[in-house]
């Protein structure tokens, strides 16, 4: 990671903290600092930091409401259609539509699909399963799944300048280094 | 075909010599029937391996595999007897695939004829009803009639003849009978004898005599093990002459049973139970009720139905005979005033209504109390009334024990060269005391006729298979003296020869056919003109018209019956012997229906007991209790003059406290695969002197465990009280009835039909239902082997049954009520109610049990995945499940048998009764095709049609005309755990007994007491 | 951090003293990442498996032979397999019960058992869900007739059937745990691929964590679905045992015929899933000397948890006893009396010795903190759900409303086979699990120690390093 690295092939800078408290301080001043493209790694959900970087709400919420609502419809609607439609019979003298029976499955299909979208909503917008990612071309990047704390500004960002960046990172409080990484 | 390389050609040449078309195959058969072609079937997967490895085996093995091909070849295609044998008019007269024909025969019942129409699917019988125009049938049959059917099909039937266990043939027999005959020739007869069992075919009887005149030294003999002797002797000591009575229970109002089971055997049973449960009916809110005492030493089906049951030894009853004789001022000696607190209230009954009582007397019974019975319907005027005589009904009625006796002592004196058994198996069923088997063995030539290779078979040179009643020609006598033609439905699977045929051969016809032989003797009696018609109607009807015997007027000579039989009161234990119920003397052991058939009382199958009455249980410390495994109990050691048996306790309420009853039939050696080895044979305690009961028995507790498989838990008090709380079996005095009709709908309240959140179901169209008559039924059986035969049911063996996995699809629940010494027995047949809120299919997670629009609770059985759950919720638990691959899939014969209108059920799904929903689909087409609607009555279920107490009820509930609705209007309809609003389509009517207001109740505290000690005692 | 944690104010901590963010993944790590495995797992994976061939030679046997080979009989038509069943599953609540319902309550001492507790959660489910198959007369064909799958015959099952309530609870149950379950296994797998030096473990954890990296924006939207989660799986562990209940419940043999079973089957459910996780815990912090993360005070609040329910459970007997005596209702009365006095009234007083008088014991501190005991306790309480189960189905079946159509039931020895193969499943999967991967969860742990800022709040840094 030398300089004579062209930009074209730099995806960011990414700057490694000392600690946690370290990193959502630093975090909060680059985000005064205008930064918009900032991303954190850090071993553990950190609230602050999310706060730090001014994340938006996630939307999973409503993904996962709208899946289920969904579940609930196709359960109860299968049991209507196959036991009053598709293939009506007489069962104990019961009437095709027996809703308190009918509650039951229909419950479990809406949990079913709710937690279905739960994950695979998370997964998606998490953009995974996606085994490359420049940021492994961090050597030291292996310890943000143990105890490291990172922060990166990714070269896409338009107050984004080598040199500067660079600079500012440096100047951080309880910064350990500053490394680029390589697209 | 190409059989033919696999036959002996020398012995094709010498079957050519005979006539008849079915003799080329019958030696194919005979070839099949090789020993090892024997195992080879009965092993259920072949090793050829060991047939392969040694020369001879191999040949051995083709032969076999030949063999079994031709076999598989006859009896996939069934074949039509050559002659011409006449459909009933109730179907039509040619064959059309898939509808059967019904032809009239007869059953034997211990010799006597028992009117029957055979359903008949494209030449294979697979089911027996009752023929209508027979007398002693009315349309129904007993449990014994409905299991004639698998003894046709048995498997293990005797299928060839045998010379010392060699296989011979027709031909060779006749060769070696020669020199014999000549021998006999000679002598005229003087060393040869004839042993039959009781004989009432006219032609088989007149076969005989032409036999005998032939040989006019030779004897005739005839034994079986339950014979008529006391009744015959009896008569004799009453009027002088052997006479045959016949009872009309009909016209009796107050009936005395001095240990008659008429109820449950003899040869007019079925008649008698549709007469006597006529007067137990009730119609509307008034009755005409008759009243039954019955004195027994042994409870019966007939103790069970009586008002008033005196439970007695034996040896007692003639003392409580000689006590009512007595009161009703006959000059008797020896009169026992024990129970005088009993007799009297009975005498004052019975005097009340002289000409329409009834006193009958048991064959169990030494021939005075028979004699003192006949004394006392001539003291009360019932003679000719309620009882008429008629001359014998058999061919040649004689002692059968005296003859037996003289039989045995010519063999052991050495006197008999030719000894030839008609069918009997005396062997096994001979007195213990005789010792027949030895005495057998003195005879030079001996020859066996017979449906298996019994015991008998296997102690005579020449054995030869019987045909079965279905599949050849005779003729018999009802119990009135009727005769019925017997015609064959099938020609002999195994080509076996029947007793005339056999007679035939003796008398120098070789080939002469049964039907030949038959027809003659008819001829003889019809006359030349017009033989054909009476022939063709006679055959037809399945009874010839007017051959009932005449009745005979009677005078009473006062005899020796005045001094009692035995002074001799002894204190000590009884035994008791009496027929099996199920398996009759040992002729049905091989039957699997008749041995799956929960003995009417004690609900035992598969084996007999040592049944005794409580007390003594508590005397002996025996401890019954029920186990995942069976019904666990004490064996007991049974010594009786010299003899000694282990056999398994039981314990029966209502027993006689100081006696053992034990039933005969059991312990067969060779019975077959089904029978062999089953409980223990009560003919090696059976002796001459005493055929029925004995003094002098010593029981010892073993201090063994038995189990054995009994279909309702075993007795105890909760198990009563229960009952009474939870208002299964619903039953009044006839006093209480007439005080409040509706006594049975009041002991437990429906919910009413709108107390559901949903709506009910409305049933447009038919609405299938049955009820169920407590009053009528007398818990015969009939229904359930019925059942068994109509719906495919399979056999499970005694493991099974004893872990609660019989698959009958109705069961008869016998409850008691009162105190253990003396309570009264209701039975209650259960089969599926067809809820109309059916609690099974609700559970069902695949619907393989749903309703139709008839309301019938259809069962799917190819839906059906085995989860039971429909069993655990249903509350009648008349579910059956196949936990195993019960059904015979591999043997042949049973393929045969099948109604083909049923589906055979395989391993892992559950089924259950269908209210025959066959016969019911088969009345709607008929009604389509002739476009009009379904008439009530036009459906009849298996079990309805066969049951002799006419206590079942079938029909569209919806059809306000039809009986079933009718039935179901009355007071006494109720129906079973209705109050958990299952709104069963198949209803009770509670019965009403009618005891007599002055008669001290038998259930009185003491009694209570010993029933408190017992519960505690053997309740698990 | 955690002061907002009530049960965090008194008693033993929850993290044993001195870890960072370094030794508890090491410590956590190393017991998957240790290359020679060690003895003692390896004998008693040898004896698990052993017990799984058990179960092979059952269900060979069933199938070739038939249902009968089992002790079920008519009217006993439920032996071992919904016993066994119901045990199972009830064992499979507490795991979904650890992660979702205490994490809403923001109960942080679970986060070092919920990973194996999930686990063991799965792993009962897999057990339990054996038997609804193989207890029918013909399983090839229950196998899928049960589900709803459009079918030649236009055929579809009877959903008015607690049966099939029961497939959809538990295919659903037994889904979501896994989805629950994984999920918060990938963050853990990424450190174990960043950890491990094996190329071959790198690409296989490595396809396990899916790429994952820690970006802060990823852990928003983790944290937010595995909330979601938590809140869908508390109603449906919840549900589960409440479907299972009703098998019994919407029956009318008496017996099962009752309201109460609901609330008292989840109870149930989560007193012997509380009861194998100790069982399981004990064994596994002393093998792994992983005393510092699951301390006694997990051990003690899990016997608390233990203690309530069961006095929940207890509640219910008494109220099945009185209710039978007040409906007044000849059945129920017989029923009752049957289970105190009859054939089988010692199984039902060893069922009030297991399950009402043992977890009294445990009121007393003394005992709730000595470890052998609560581990006989735990063992105790897995007999006694067994011995209510059997008391449930036996025993109301064996004399329901006809006498004459009573009967008696006992096991045979393809039923012991077939539970004692189960076990040997469950067993040789948990084995399994605890070698290959994180049985506590790293990254959860993280965010418990002292200064990690997980939650917002300050704290010095230095420590967390």
């Amino acid at each position: 990671m030398s300089a004579e690295v062209a930009t074209s092939g730099l995806y960011g800078l990414m700057a490694e903290f000392r600690g946690p408290h370290e990193i959502v301080a630093g975090a909060r001043l680059v985000t005064e600092k205008g930064y918009r493209r900032v991303d954190g790694y850090t071993p553990y959900p950190m609230e602050d930091l999310s706060e730090a970087l001014e994340l938006p709400r996630s939307v999973l919420p409503k993904l996962v409401l709208g899946g289920g609502i969904l579940g609930c419809l196709l359960g109860y609607g299968l049991e209507y259609w196959s036991a009053v439609i598709a293939y009506p019979l007489n069962i104990g003298g019961r009437p095709l539509h027996s809703w308190p029976s009918f509650i039951v499955p229909a419950f479990e299909t809406t949990i079913l699909f709710a937690a279905g979208t739960a994950v695979l909503g998370m997964l998606a917008l998490n953009g995974l399963p996606q085994p490359y990612h420049p940021v492994f071309n961090v050597a030291s990047f292996a310890k943000a799944s143990r105890d490291g704390f990172f922060l990166a500004i990714e070269a896409t960002d338009p107050k984004f300048d080598r040199a500067d960046t660079r600079r500012f990172l440096e100047s951080l409080h309880g910064v350990v280094q500053v490394s680029e990484i390589e697209e | 075909m190409s059989q033919e390389s696999f036959v002996d050609l020398s012995m094709v040449r010498r079957r050519l010599a005979g006539s008849g078309g079915r003799r080329y195959w019958k030696s194919l058969e005979e070839l099949a029937a090789t020993p090892g072609f024997q195992n080879f079937l009965e092993r259920e997967f072949p090793e050829q391996a060991s047939e392969w490895s040694d020369p001879s085996g191999r040949r051995e093995f083709l032969r076999i595999m030949g063999a079994s091909l031709a076999l598989a070849g006859l009896t996939a295609c069934t074949r039509q007897p050559e002659e011409k044998i006449v459909p009933y008019v109730k179907s039509p007269e040619q064959v059309v695939p898939g509808r059967p024909l019904f032809f009239a025969t007869s059953v034997l019942d211990q010799g006597f004829a028992k009117g029957v129409l055979v359903e008949s699917h494209l030449g294979r019988p697979t089911k027996i009803e009752g023929n209508p125009e027979h007398p002693a049938s009315l349309g129904a049959t007993d449990a014994f009639g409905q299991a004639t059917i698998l003894g046709l099909y048995d498997p293990d039937r005797s299928k060839t003849i045998t010379n010392r266990g060699e296989i011979r043939t027709w031909g060779a027999f006749l060769t070696a009978l020669q020199p014999a005959l000549a021998a006999q020739k000679a002598l005229g007869g003087a060393g040869f004898r004839i042993l039959t069992e009781t004989v009432t075919s006219p032609t088989l009887a007149a076969q005989l005599d032409a036999l005998l005149a032939q040989y006019p030294a030779a004897k005739w003999h005839q034994y079986q093990p339950v014979s008529a002797d006391n009744a015959r002797a009896g008569a004799e000591l009453a009027f002088g002459e052997a006479l045959a009575a016949q009872y009309r229970l009909a016209e009796a109002d107050v009936i005395l049973s001095l240990e008659a089971d008429f109820l449950g055997s003899g040869p007019a049973n079925v008649r008698l139970i549709r007469e006597f449960s006529g007067r137990r009916r009730i119609e509307g809110e008034h009755a005409r009720l008759n009243r039954l005492y019955v004195v027994e030493g042994s409870p019966s089906i007939t103790g069970a139905a009586a008002d008033h049951r005196l439970p007695l030894r034996s040896s007692e009853i003639e003392g409580v005979a000689r006590a009512v004789a007595a009161g009703l001022g006959l000059p008797v000696e020896g009169a026992d005033r024990a129970h005088a607190a009993w007799v009297g209230p009975l005498v004052k009954d019975l005097r009340k209504h002289g000409g329409r009582s009834l006193v009958l007397a048991g064959e169990s019974q030494p021939a005075e109390v028979h004699a003192l019975a006949h004394a006392m319907n001539g003291e009360l005027g019932n003679l000719g009334k309620t009882v008429v005589f008629t001359a014998p009904v058999e061919a040649r009625p004689l002692n059968q024990l005296a003859s037996l006796r003289d039989l045995v002592a010519d063999m052991a004196g050495g006197e008999v060269a030719l000894l030839l058994v008609l069918g009997g198996n005396p062997v096994y069923n001979a007195p213990a005391d005789l010792a027949l088997a030895a005495a057998l063995d003195q005879v030079p030539l001996r020859i066996h006729l017979g449906l298996y290779q019994d015991e008998t078979a296997e102690r005579c040179h020449w054995h030869l298979a019987e045909a079965h009643g279905l599949e050849s020609w005779s003729d018999a006598r009802a119990f009135d003296g009727s005769v019925s033609i017997v015609q064959p439905l099938i020609a002999p699977l195994y080509g076996g020869k029947s007793a005339h045929e056999v007679l035939a051969a003796f008398l120098g016809f070789g080939d002469r056919a049964g039907y030949q032989v038959v027809r003659e003797h008819w001829k003889g009696l019809f006359g030349a003109d017009d033989f054909e018609g009476r022939w063709q109607r006679a055959v037809h009807d399945g009874v010839v018209a007017g051959s009932a015997l005449p009745e005979k007027p009677v005078t009473l000579a006062s005899g020796d019956w005045v001094r009692p039989a035995r002074q001799a009161r002894n204190p000590g234990l009884e035994i008791a012997f009496r027929a099996d119920p199920t398996i009759g003397d040992g002729r049905f052991a091989n039957n699997g229906w008749l041995q799956e058939l929960p003995k009417p009382l004690t609900k035992l199958t598969w084996e007999n007991a040592a049944l005794l009455s409580p007390r003594l249980a508590a005397r002996l410390g025996i401890a019954v209790s029920s186990t995942a495994s069976g019904a666990t109990t004490d064996l007991v050691e049974l010594r009786y003059a010299g003899n000694a048996l282990k056999v398994p306790a039981w314990i029966v309420p209502g027993h006689p406290e100081d006696s053992v009853t034990l039933h005969l039939g059991y312990g067969r050696r060779k019975a077959g695969r089904v029978g062999s080895g089953l409980g223990v044979n009560a003919y090696a305690l059976r002796r001459s002197d005493g055929l029925w009961f004995g003094a002098g028995l010593e029981i010892r507790k073993t201090g063994e465990r038995a189990i054995l498989a009994c279909t309702q838990d075993h007795w105890t008090i909760e198990h009563e009280t229960q009952t009474t709380k939870r208002h299964l079996v619903r039953s009044a005095d006839l006093a209480e009835f007439e005080r409040n009709p509706h006594f049975a709908r009041e002991m437990s309240e429906e919910p009413p039909a709108d107390l559901s959140m949903y709506p009910a179901h409305t049933y447009r169209g038919h609405a299938w239902g049955m009820t169920i008559d407590l009053s009528a039924c007398v818990g015969c059986n009939a229904c359930v082997v019925a059942c068994q035969s109509e719906n495919n049911i399979p056999v499970v063996g005694k493991d099974q049954v004893a872990r609660g996995r019989e698959m009958q699809w109705i069961r008869i629940d016998r409850y008691y009520q009162g105190g253990l010494d003396n309570p009264e027995t209701h039975h209650q047949p259960v089969l599926c109610m067809h809820c109309e809120n059916a609690p099974c299919e609700v559970v069902c997670p695949v619907a393989a049990t749903v309703h139709s629009d008839e309301g019938l609770n259809d069962m799917v059985y190819n839906r059906c995945v085995g989860t039971r759950y429909c069993s655990n919720n249903c509350p009648y638990k008349v579910r059956r499940f196949n936990f195993f691959l019960y059904q015979d899939w591999d043997t042949p014969s049973l393929k045969l048998m099948r109604n083909p209108d049923v589906t055979v059920r395989s391993r892992g799904v559950m089924e259950k009764c269908t209210y025959c929903v066959q016969r019911i689909n088969q009345a709607r087409i008929d009604a389509k095709n002739q476009d009009r609607p379904l008439r009530d009555g036009e459906i009849e279920t298996a079990c309805q049609s066969v049951c002799p107490a006419r206590a079942i009820v079938f029909g569209d509930v919806n059809d306000p005309k039809s009986r079933v609705t009718g039935q179901k209007s009355s007071p006494r309809n109720y129906g079973l755990l209705a109050d958990l609003n299952t709104r069963p389509r198949t209803s009770y009517l509670a019965s009403v007994r009618n005891p007599n207001p002055d008669m001290p109740r038998e259930a009185g505290p003491g009694a209570a007491r010993a029933s408190l000690e017992l519960g505690s005692g053997p309740d698990v | 951090m955690s002061s907002a944690n009530p049960m965090d104010l008194p008693g033993a901590p929850i993290l044993g003293p001195g870890h960072t963010l370094g030794t508890v993944t090491d410590k956590i790590g190393d017991v998957v990442l240790t290359r020679k495995t060690p003895r003692g797992w390896l004998g008693g994976f040898a004896i698990a498996f052993g017990l799984l061939q058990l179960m092979l030679l059952a269900v060979v046997n069933l199938l070739f032979v038939g249902i009968g080979v089992w002790g079920v009989t008519i009217p006993i038509g439920w032996g071992f397999d919904i016993i066994n069943f119901v045990w199972w599953i009830g064992i499979g609540h507490a795991g979904t019960l650890i992660s979702a319902i205490l994490l809403l309550m923001r109960q942080e001492w679970r986060m070092s058992i919920n990973r194996f507790a999930e686990a063991m959660t799965l792993f009962a489910v897999a057990c339990a869900a054996f038997y609804p198959i193989f207890h029918t007369g013909r399983p090839w064909v229950a196998a899928y007739w049960l589900l709803p799958y459009p079918n030649t015959m236009g055929l579809w099952p009877n959903f008015r059937s607690p049966l099939i309530w029961d497939v959809f609870a538990v295919s659903t149950y037994a889904t979501v745990s896994a989805l629950f379950w994984y999920v918060g296994l990938i963050p853990d797998m990424a450190t174990l691929r960043d950890k491990t030096g094996s190329r071959l473990l790198k690409v296989v954890y490595g396809m396990g964590a899916l790429g994952w990296r820690g970006s802060i924006r990823h852990w928003h939207n983790y944290e937010t679905a595995y909330l979601l989660l938590a809140g869908l799986a508390t109603p449906l562990v919840v549900s589960v045992h409440t479907v299972v209940s009703f098998d019994f419940a919407t029956g009318l043999v008496p017996g099962w015929h009752a309201t109460i079973f609901p609330p008292y089957f989840v109870a149930g459910a989560v007193y012997a899933g509380f009861a194998m996780v100790l069982t399981l815990a004990i064994p596994l912090r002393w093998y792994y000397r992983l005393q510092d993360f699951i301390t006694m005070r997990h051990l003690e609040n899990m016997a608390k948890v233990m203690m309530a329910t069961g006095l929940v459970v207890a509640y219910g007997y008494v109220i099945e006893a009185f209710m039978a005596w007040y409906s007044g209702n000849t059945y129920e009365m017989f029923m009752m009396k049957n289970r105190m006095t009859g054939p089988y009234a010692v199984m039902y007083w060893c069922l009030i010795l297991c399950n009402v008088v043992t977890p009294n014991l445990l009121w007393f501190k003394r005992l709730r903190t000595s470890i052998p005991f609560l581990f006989l306790v735990a063992l105790v309480v897995s007999v006694g759900m067994w011995l209510e189960r059997f008391v449930i189905i036996v025993t109301s079946l064996h004399r329901d409303f006809l006498p004459a159509s009573w009967g008696m039931y006992a096991g045979t020895k393809y039923d012991w086979a077939a539970f004692i193969g189960t076990i040997g499943l469950f067993l040789t999967l948990f084995f399994l699990f605890v070698r290959v991967l994180p049985a506590i969860s790293m990254f959860e742990m993280k965010t418990i120690l002292p200064g990690s800022g997980a939650h917002g709040s300050g704290g010095e840094a230095e420590k967390a390093r």
